[in-house]
């Protein structure tokens, strides 16, 4: 699958606020069906990146290309399932009328919309809290409904930040199945994680710190190259410390 | 000392809150000056029409500090109070003279009857009981009836501002904001989406205030009711989408609390609560870029003057110019959360 045209490609995209560099002359490509990994300490610029991805925002310099279409594009927003780092959902209202919200928005209607919100909750475990208003959630559960609500529109490409924060580990065992799920289904997936051990299960990595890009490659070639053991000293060999 | 320790942190939280502090310190010296102005003016002197009136009782008009128009007739003189170029008209009668006042202001209506009542001393008789009759109102017009309109479109304003601006606000501070565009939802329609959704909500409330205020409280309503809707519903429109306007201008609830004073405040100074004729006169001009001021404009001519679409028109024409600039505007700040 390497030899098709990549999903995500990202040229030579800065970003700055003020004088102050967010993200510097950062290039890569997300591959058809692989689940891309950004890997990268808090305030490395993960999120910042994430939403020039996405088209959320715009980059100062460089050119950011989703299914080979110059961002940001409106129409290019109904094909990517975003979950911000964090949990964006209305607290007030059930994890229902969120989905009913968002699905509105996808422009999913009728019974296509209850099968859908039925089919995502499921997938995140969350079926019989579907009428519980989300200020009743836990931390948790509201990670997974923002999870859910992601998927509910069924996107060519995922782009989750953090989705795995505060989730029990047996929880994130399922939902990284569902993950390669999804992968094996056509879906790319393109996540952020601060979490070295999760980042052996990406397809390929990489490596982000102070706005620069250290890295990309699988996990096994990142940590051979470097000469390492494990990808946290990987990351700190392409960080040019000292392992 | 421990309590010194919670001392020094609020003092370290304040200096760095310039904006608290600045609102601790100057709103209140920009609001007491704002009083002093309004209070402390000279007395109100009002504008008379004359019709054929001798030359001395005119003289000693004048010299009571009254401003003296000169009308050829009563049609003319009449036209002139229903414009309010003037606030009383008088013109020599069979028995006594005639005063003619407008009417729709108590506190107006008191400085015509004192001067006359003053002139009377100098003047004798002729003069010491004129034949009063109102334009609008009468003499038994309460103070309640002339603010009422004012206070409605008040609490209209104030309401829908600080709610609709605190909501907007959470929506950014939350991360939904982000969220919602992240979907393929056009600004535009995110902003539609707010104005459709709290004009249901200011809908009732403009229905259930003025309601009330007519027939609860029975304030002076000589007007029609679908006219009182109509500038309500425009004027929480107005405060809607400023309130989300300046809700980008806000970190926290605090902060949008703290418009009050900057915003809503001045408003109520200047919109007709006060007799504005004895402030200076750059205070009274911003009363024009200020929304509050064509509601409350509106709802005085349809209530207490009885007026129809000609008169409020324009008031009307202004609070949709507003509403329509301030969306535009709301379009244009969720800018800076996603470019397209």
């Amino acid at each position: 699958m390497n030899n098709s045209a990549p999903i995500v490609q990202a040229s030579h995209v800065s970003k700055s606020f003020g004088k102050k560099t967010i993200l510097d002359d950062i290039s890569l490509s997300v591959l058809p069906a692989e689940t891309f990994g950004l890997l990268g300490p808090s305030g490395s610029g993960k999120t910042t990146l994430v939403k020039l991805l996405t088209g959320i925002d715009e980059g100062s310099k460089g050119e950011v290309k989703v299914f080979g279409t110059v961002m940001p594009k409106l129409s290019m927003m109904q094909k990517i399932g975003y979950m911000a780092q964090s949990d964006a959902l209305y607290n007030e209202l059930s994890a229902l009328e969120n989905m009913q919200l968002f699905a509105s928005l996808y422009g999913i209607k009728g019974p296509v919309r209850k099968k859908r919100i039925h089919e995502v909750m499921d997938i995140v475990a969350l079926g019989p809290h579907l009428n519980k208003r989300v200020d009743q959630y836990s931390g948790g559960m509201k990670r997974r409904l923002s999870l859910a609500i992601a998927l509910l529109h069924e996107p060519p490409l995922l782009v989750l930040d953090e989705p795995t924060v505060g989730i029990d580990p047996l929880l994130r065992q399922s939902i990284w199945n569902e993950l390669k799920a999804l992968n094996a289904k056509g879906t790319t997936i393109l996540l952020t994680t601060h979490v070295m051990d999760e980042a052996n299960k990406c397809d390929r990595l990489g490596m982000i710190r102070d706005g620069k890009l250290l890295g990309v490659g699988t996990p096994e070639a990142l940590i051979e190259l470097a000469g390492q053991q494990t990808i946290e000293e990987a990351f700190i060999y392409y960080g040019g410390g000292q392992a | 000392m421990k309590a010194f320790a919670i001392m020094l942190r609020i003092l370290r939280q304040f200096r760095r809150d310039k904006r608290t502090l600045a609102l601790i310190f100057l709103a209140p010296l920009v609001v007491l000056s704002l009083m002093y102005l309004v209070f402390n003016g000279d007395a109100y002197k009002p504008n008379l029409g004359v019709i054929e009136l001798p030359e001395p009782i005119e003289a000693r008009l004048e010299e009571h500090g009254a401003a003296i128009f000169h009308y050829d007739g009563e049609a003319e003189a009449e036209q002139a109070l229903d414009a309010r170029t003037i606030d009383a008209y008088l013109m020599p009668g069979a028995q006594a003279m005639k005063l003619r006042l407008e009417g729709s202001e108590p506190s107006v209506n008191k400085a015509v009857l004192l001067l006359m009542s003053d002139l009377a001393d100098h003047q004798g008789a002729n003069l010491s009981k004129p034949e009063v009759s109102y334009l609008h109102g009468s003499s038994d017009m309460s103070s309640i009836d002339q603010l009422g309109p004012i206070l409605i479109g008040f609490f209209v304003f104030f309401f829908v501002f600080l709610i609709a601006g605190v909501s907007f606000l959470r929506e950014r501070t939350t991360g939904t904001l982000e969220r919602l565009l992240s979907t393929p939802l056009k600004r535009s329609e995110l902003v539609a989406g707010y104005i459709g959704g709290f004009g249901m909500f200011t809908m009732i409330q403009a229905l259930l205030i003025s309601w009330f205020c007519i027939q609860i409280l029975d304030i002076m309503m000589n007007g029609a009711f679908g006219y009182v809707l109509l500038v309500t519903l425009l004027l929480s429109m107005t405060a809607l989408t400023l309130g989300t306007l300046l809700s980008a201008f806000a970190n926290n609830e605090l902060q949008m609390i703290q418009f009050i004073p900057l915003i809503i405040v001045p408003q109520l100074f200047l919109s007709g609560l006060f007799p504005l004729d004895t402030l200076p006169g750059w205070l009274v001009s911003l009363k024009y870029i200020m929304p509050l001021t064509y509601g409350t404009e509106a709802l005085s001519d349809i209530m207490i003057r009885g007026k129809g679409w000609d008169s409020i028109a324009i008031n009307v024409v202004v609070l949709v110019a507003f509403s329509t600039i301030f969306s535009l505007l709301n379009v244009i700040a969720l800018r800076k959360h996603r470019k397209i």
